[in-house]
């Protein structure tokens, strides 16, 4: 069953088209990656299913609802969670108050206890239990990257959208972050997630969905579409063999 | 045992003008005054740290209503009309504000005080042809001490509550940060607007309640700018997120400032200006969070 409809989506700023009449579907339980050399579009896509700013032209619907238009915490509140490119924590809040966030203010609208136990089970899931309790701006890099998709998760959401959440991690902090995310993907969430860590995406995505300068370019099958020559001219290049 | 200490501390200070003399009773009604400003104005600020400096804007206002209407209408229902006046004046900022961040935001309610300032004496001056006007109101000292007591005390149970409710918690994420509020699902300009109104509202029953005490009322007195200063820099004080940091900051402060005037009218400002920068780099969050800090620190340095 599709989840996620884009069509014909556009987002200009001034004279730049910085999202350019990109149309695709994303199904149910599926995990895509979204690529792209730097400036091509990604995030902005992502702030566009977000809401984070109005589309200049086109729809997104997630299910039956439309999400063009509306307000980011309605787009929130209608199942869409997402993490940031720059990583954003609440730094004077614990990490308990962080994640109870959407809890709280999200669909579900828990409170009380069962917001505490949604944020319990959201910070187990990234291997930060136990430290409920500790103000989120005392955390190392990586522990603020598990937070925030602590956070995410926390809003029950149909819809993830994981903006670079694997970049600037060590080695070992990757192999971490990688078996994290795929063992969302066996919970039914359906995930989009912009990543520029081929390793990553080789391992987490079976499609993949390719930008460049605004325009969708490439939409399929992983191996083929990093094979590409089309995509190896755009972006790829040496990197598409690492 | 939470409730009991505040209980107890309110009772002993409604029992107080027994024993005051005249200038005492007014000095404590001076105290409660500002701790009721400070309080209320962290109630919006505190959490979100927007820095409003449009307390005199309201406080001002309150005390106009009261100038207005005191002959015209019943005293409870005059402190009413004010609440009125403050909550629709409140909405209307906000509406028009609350987009702003940062350094805009200071300076537009630091501008809304002169703004309402000169559209009265305006007003005044145009239409009505008088710049004063007087309060002539059967209210005591006392009565005065004891109605802005019971708003101070109001507005400190008020905070506790919102601290617990979902309200608070949603202002103390748009004080982190506004984009991760919006995409947590929290309505940001409804959030904000209804902790400004509630602040602003009390902000302008507490110009009502105290404005008897000017007896004579042109807008240069009650639009004073002194007192949006003299309320941020008493919540920063005690620490304006905290619950009884308001009243930590505002009680000493004011007494300090009171001494000062006395005695040193003319460098007087000059003091509350070193003050203000003090606190601001000394203290950012306030003697609470200072003392906090320093007992955790000591607790490291033991272990």
């Amino acid at each position: 069953m599709t989840l996620l409809r884009v069509k014909a989506l556009a987002k200009s700023f001034g004279g730049l088209r910085a999202v350019d009449d990109v149309s695709f579907t994303v199904a149910e339980g599926e995990i895509v990656g979204l690529l792209g050399p730097n400036g091509s579009g990604k995030t902005t896509l992502i702030n566009l299913v977000s809401g984070a700013f109005p589309a200049t032209a086109g729809t997104v619907r997630l299910g039956d609802v439309t999400l063009t238009g509306q307000r980011a915490d309605r787009i929130a509140r209608a199942g869409v969670a997402r993490t940031f490119q720059l990583v954003r924590i609440l730094p004077s809040l614990t990490l308990e108050e962080n994640v109870m966030i959407p809890a709280v203010f999200g669909a579900r609208a828990h409170w009380g206890a069962a917001a505490r136990e949604v944020a319990a089970r959201a910070l187990e899931q990234v291997g930060l239990a136990g430290r409920a309790g500790v103000t989120a701006g005392e955390l190392t890099y990586i522990d603020q990257k598990r937070l925030e998709l602590a956070r995410a998760l926390a809003a029950e959401p149909r819809l993830l959208l994981l903006d670079e959440w694997l970049a600037g991690l060590n080695p070992t902090e990757l192999a971490e972050g990688i078996a994290l995310i795929r063992a969302l993907t066996g919970s039914g969430i359906t995930i989009v997630m912009v990543e520029h860590i081929m390793e990553a995406v080789r391992a987490l995505c079976p499609r993949v969905l390719v930008m460049n300068s605004g325009k969708l370019i490439a939409d399929g099958e992983t191996g083929t579409v990093l094979a590409d020559p089309q995509v190896i001219a755009a972006y790829l290049g040496e990197v598409s063999d690492a | 045992m939470r409730f009991i200490l505040p209980l107890a501390g309110l009772a002993a200070l409604a029992v107080m003008p027994m024993w005051l003399s005249e200038y005492g009773l007014g000095l404590m009604i001076g105290l409660v005054t500002y701790v009721t400003l400070a309080s209320a104005w962290a109630l919006f600020s505190g959490h979100t740290r927007y820095i409003s400096l449009a307390t005199a804007a309201f406080y001002g206002t309150g005390a106009y209503v009261v100038a207005v209407l005191n002959e015209v209408l019943p005293y409870p229902l005059v402190l009413l009309s004010a609440a009125g006046v403050g909550l629709a004046m409140a909405l209307v900022v906000g509406l028009s504000t609350l987009r702003l961040a940062g350094i805009y935001f200071v300076i537009f309610t630091f501008g809304l005080a002169e703004l309402v300032r000169q559209l009265i004496t305006w007003y005044e001056v145009n239409v009505t042809g008088t710049l004063g006007r007087y309060i002539f109101l059967d209210v005591t000292a006392r009565g005065i001490y004891w109605q802005m007591l019971a708003l101070g005390a109001a507005t400190i149970a008020l905070t506790a509550w919102v601290h617990r409710s979902r309200l608070g918690l949603a202002l103390r994420v748009v004080g982190d940060d506004e984009v991760v509020a919006a995409h947590s699902g929290i309505p940001l300009a409804r959030t904000k607007l209804v902790a400004f109104a509630l602040s602003a509202t009390i902000l302008t029953v507490a110009g009502a309640i105290a404005s008897p005490r000017y007896v004579y009322v042109e807008p240069a007195i009650v639009f004073n700018p002194t007192v949006s200063f003299l309320t941020v820099i008493m919540a920063l004080l005690g620490g304006a997120n905290r619950l009884w940091g308001p009243v930590l900051g505002a009680a000493p402060l004011f007494l300090v400032f009171e001494y000062l005037s006395v005695h040193f009218p003319d460098t007087y400002p000059i003091f509350l200006g070193l003050l203000f920068i003090a606190v601001v780099f000394l203290l950012p969050d306030g003697v609470l969070a200072g003392i906090e800090k320093l007992r955790a620190r000591r607790r490291e340095a033991r272990s």
